[in-house]
């Protein structure tokens, strides 16, 4: 009885994804504990955020694709129209408006909008499956661009980019056409200068500073100056957990959220980095297979486009913090502290693991 | 044969899907790669280099402030500058004992329990590289003494600092303002602007008037100094410095001259001027009377001082200028005759003989004029010279609410003006809708009465009084005021004018401009009621009284000054611009319990014009005493 209970419970779940998940998840309640300064109440609110996410995911893995799909409409007007009231009635904070206040809570609907975009596109294509033409892509790219916009003008950068990026993968395995791509990349390239010729002078100053942050050290370049010396100082054995130097000495802001892997990078050195970098391969490979053998286009396109905007927080995130990229606000996936972001995060790896366990009933 | 297409076309998307799959996950691999590669170059190549960096020594960005701008008047006078210091200055982080080490300063230099109550709260506030002052404005013998004994103190140390000083004291507080202490919640503030970084190692921020307004172009642009510190936190070497930008500097169209005869003017009593530049709407004198030091708020205010400015009846923290709220009274006079010929209900020649009282159709009710026995006949021109409110009693009525409320928003009564200072009230422009909203209640025809003379649900600030007495002798364009003149450029020394902005391009019918204007001469000579204050003068004046009531008189009582309190005697007002037919100057004047606008504010306002127009300084006793003229209004 117990034991079918089990079966039914765990039906629906992908044993490769939910082992390496688990794994990271571990790892960055480690890492966070000496983030936060060895201050256990932020572990366990952090524990709280798994569970919530760990919950929803299952949820989502037992809901069949076919289903979910049918979501994508609904789900992403219901986005757009909050974005609409975030940008008319948004409570502003950090200088940036991106909350709604409902009543006694406030949400984010950008942040619904990472799953929903890519959810209406896969929708919207497996809808004109077997029939795609150009039309098509232009719709989904108008689809793609009016919530970015939004957020952009929010602004929320790093939201901005994950969301483009989310629906950029759809149409890319859609099969948007290499031309299109080319041209696309060939047109903003030559815009370049026309558009920092129609900059002020304070914009190009943002601009500069973003691609070079030793421009404004008391800023935005200081996170990175400080990140790169806690991390290089960890050596490739890492000067041990509790033991950084940098981080204890509060050198390291933001340094239990988007700036967590300087600790990890710190405490653990390059093996712990490769560890999670080896770690997020295995979600993503794992994540890829799934999206191949999908049966429906929904399924291939949904499938490939979260996992790849998997890829994408991490590597922006590991990115920015080892002082490659610009500083934009992506957390670290499944390590950084919040709950919002986890939970997303979480969903589209339900939504995978449904995509993956739902597939007999679907091909018969 | 479609089916079939479909179905290749299918297969042909699966395909080009796993292709794209494949590139993307070699893509995903070659970006892992460099991440790794980065990883290995940060951690295994630099790894000495910042090994170095983080355990023998660390890199500390230390900021340095950039200079508060000078706020000077429109000569250069300097009405806000800055002066170094010294400052005794403690590293928390290098003392070991904070107690003893302050109990031990304090045995060579006073160090009060105010100065270390303050230092408490600093200290709770502080980053722990930054240095904090324990006293400030050491003198040279206390600088020697601690120098003798500075090998006593490890982490402390004598500093220069940078403190603001507003030279002219009260006569000023109400314009330049002043800065103060950093609090929590402007950091909140700065952080949503986006501009906390600049404010690394200020203290101090603009809390009120042009400090605050002007806070962005003040400040400046913090620069910074990328410091090597040994492991106690001692700086080794300086690694890169970018110098501090200056804030820049604003010159004011204020007149610090003019600004001071009137604060003089004004001698013991409250009140408030606004002289404004017609054409351009700048500001030439903005006095709120009494005014307070704002010195003593740049570090915070001590318990004494604040209780006594906050307890005084007098209310010095008020900008009675730009907030205070008063009826216009009878100088609403002139606008209402503006609006009776703009709207064509009254003509020149149109005259009504005022009994003394007016009565609205089957009523009883006597609206009072001020003059028992009332002026006789009476037209326009006389209305506004002997300031009948007979006249204007029946104007208002024959106008109708609305299309006053419509006509006077065009001198901007009953909105702000724009004036590049915060906290301006609105003022009350009376409509049927505004009752509505606000009290709930309908508008009746007797609420129209005392409407044109300026009393029932009408009030305006001085500022706005200002601003449309400027429009008047504008030929109506209403100009937003400011005090700014110009803005120089710390860096380029560029001097960048602040351009007069149209707020309301309306203009008044040049003939009825013309009929007001004679009226308003007119009140300045032989037989109008500020007579006495234009006696004299060697350019003409347009000009009108006022007085507003402060409490309601019954009805058949009379009003008489000496019966009633002090502070509940009527406020006298007056406006007025000159030379009246090329106006370079126009006035708003409230005097506070002042009684009678033609005997207490309009000499005020003479004054001030005759310096401006014609340079003369006025002799001492300036205002005479409000019992002497028995001359009502």
């Amino acid at each position: 009885m117990i034991r079918r209970l089990f079966t039914r419970f765990v039906a629906h779940l992908d044993g490769y994804l939910l082992l390496a998940l688990s794994l990271i998840m571990l790892f960055g309640l480690v890492v966070l504990y000496s983030a936060a300064g060895e201050d256990y109440h932020r572990v366990i609110a952090q524990v709280v955020n798994l569970v919530v996410a760990l919950g929803v995911m299952w949820l989502v893995a037992n809901i069949p694709p076919q289903h979910l799909a049918r979501l994508g409409l609904p789900v992403y007007v219901i986005g757009l129209l909050l974005l609409l009231g975030v940008a008319l009635f948004g409570e502003v904070s950090h200088g940036a408006r991106r909350w709604l206040s409902v009543g006694v809570t406030r949400i984010q609907p950008s942040e619904i909008m990472k799953i929903a975009v890519p959810l209406m596109l896969a929708w919207y294509f497996d809808r004109r499956a077997g029939a795609l033409r150009f039309k098509d892509f232009v719709i989904a790219a108008a689809l793609l661009l009016l919530p970015v916009a939004f957020i952009a003008k929010q602004p929320d950068l790093g939201t901005a980019l994950i969301v483009s990026a989310a629906g950029f993968y759809v149409l890319f395995l859609g099969g948007l056409s290499w031309r299109v791509l080319i041209g696309l990349a060939l047109a903003g390239t030559a815009s370049l200068p026309l558009l920092w010729s129609m900059l002020h002078d304070y914009q190009r100053q943002r601009v500069l500073t973003l691609l070079d942050p030793s421009q404004d050290p008391l800023g935005a370049g200081y996170h990175t100056l400080q990140s790169t010396i806690a991390m290089g100082s960890g050596g490739i054995f890492g000067k041990g957990w509790l033991h950084g130097t940098q981080a204890h000495l509060e050198f390291i802001p933001e340094r239990h959220t988007d700036f967590i892997l300087a600790v990890l990078g710190e405490e653990f050195g390059l093996f712990g980095g490769l560890a999670l970098l080896a770690l997020y391969l295995l979600v993503i490979g794992r994540g890829m297979v799934i999206a191949a053998n999908a049966p429906t286009l929904f399924g291939r396109l949904f499938g490939g486009s979260i996992i790849l905007t998997f890829f994408t927080y991490a590597f922006v995130n590991i990115g920015m913090v080892s002082g490659i990229l610009p500083v934009v606000g992506v957390p670290l996936p499944l390590v950084s502290y919040g709950g919002t972001s986890m939970v997303t995060l979480l969903f589209g790896m339900g939504a995978l693991m449904s995509i993956q366990t739902h597939r007999k009933l679907v091909k018969t | 044969m479609k089916f079939r297409t479909e179905i290749r076309n299918h297969q042909r998307e699966r395909h080009h899907f796993r292709l794209r799959l494949a590139l993307s996950a070699a893509v995903v691999l070659l970006a892992f790669f460099l991440l790794g590669v980065r990883l290995f170059y940060l951690q295994v190549m630099q790894h000495d280099h910042y090994q170095t960096l983080a355990e023998n020594n660390r890199i500390t960005i230390v900021p340095i402030v950039p200079n508060r701008g000078l706020i000077l008047d429109r000569n250069g006078v300097p009405l806000a500058h800055n002066y170094s210091a010294y400052t005794l200055e403690i590293t928390p982080s290098k003392v070991e004992n904070l107690d003893t080490t302050i109990d031990d300063l304090a045995g060579i230099i006073e160090i009060t329990s105010r100065d270390r109550k303050r230092f408490r709260k600093l200290l709770e506030e502080s980053k722990n590289f930054e240095t904090l002052p324990i006293r400030s404005h050491l003198t040279e013998v206390e600088v020697a003494k601690f120098a003798v004994n500075r090998y006593r103190f490890p982490g402390v140390e004598i500093k220069a600092r940078l403190f603001r000083h507003y030279p002219h004291m009260e006569t000023f507080s109400h314009v330049v303002g002043h800065i103060g202490r950093i609090s929590e919640k402007d950091m909140e503030r700065l952080e949503d602007e986006d501009v906390l970084s600049n404010y690394r190692g200020t203290d101090h921020i603009g809390k009120l008037g042009l400090e605050q307004s002007y806070e962005q172009q003040l400040h400046g642009i913090t620069g910074f100094e990328q410091v090597e510190t040994d492991a106690g936190g001692r700086a080794v070497r300086t690694l890169a410095r970018t110098p501090p930008t200056s804030g820049d500097t604003l010159y004011l169209s204020i007149d610090s001259k003019l600004q001071q005869i009137a604060v003089k003017a004004f001698g013991q009593y409250r009140g408030a001027l606004v002289a404004i530049e017609p054409s351009s709407g700048e500001v030439l004198a903005f006095v709120s009377q009494p005014g307070f030091d704002p010195n003593l708020f740049v570090d915070g205010i001590d318990a004494a001082n604040w209780d006594a400015y906050n307890n005084s009846p007098d209310k010095p923290l008020n900008n009675r200028a730009l907030r205070g709220q008063y009826p216009p009274g009878s100088t609403f006079k002139p606008f209402m005759a503006m609006a009776g010929l703009e709207l064509g209900k009254r003509s020149p020649s149109y005259t009504i003989f005022d009994p003394g009282f007016y009565t609205l159709p089957g009523s009883s009710h006597h609206y009072r004029d001020w003059k028992a026995g009332g002026h006789g006949s009476v037209d326009l021109h006389k209305s506004i010279v002997v300031s009948c409110d007979t006249y204007y009693y029946g104007l208002a009525v024959d106008l109708g609410i609305d299309n006053i409320s419509n006509f006077m928003s065009h001198f901007g009564f009953g909105s702000k003006s724009g004036i590049d200072i915060e906290g301006e009230q609105s003022g009350v422009l009376p409509s049927q809708a505004w009752k509505m909203k606000r009290l709930k209640q309908k508008w009746y025809t007797g609420d129209t009465v005392s409407v044109g003379i300026g009393q029932g649900y009408n009030l305006v600030t001085p500022l706005q009084l200002a601003v449309a007495t400027a429009a008047l002798a504008n030929n109506g364009q209403l100009m937003r005021p400011h005090l700014v003149h110009s803005i120089q450029d710390s860096k380029t020394g560029q001097i960048s004018l602040v351009a007069p902005e149209t707020r309301d391009n309306w203009r008044l019918k040049p003939e009825n401009l013309a009929l007001v204007k004679a009226a308003m001469v007119d009140v300045m000579r032989p037989g109008g009621t500020a007579s006495h204050a234009g006696a004299g003068a060697e350019y003409s004046i347009a000009g009108k009284t006022g007085t507003a009531q402060v409490v309601a008189i019954k009805q058949g009582e009379k009003y008489v000054a000496s019966r009633v309190a002090e502070r509940n005697r009527d406020h006298a007002l007056f406006i007025a611009f000159a030379p009246a037919d090329k106006p370079r100057i126009a006035i708003a004047v409230l005097v506070e319990n002042g009684g009678h606008g033609g005997s207490i504010a309009a000499p005020i306002a003479r004054m001030v014009m005759d310096y401006y127009l014609l340079g003369k300084v006025p002799k001492e006793q300036l205002v005479p005493d409000a019992a002497e003229e028995p001359e009502h209004d």
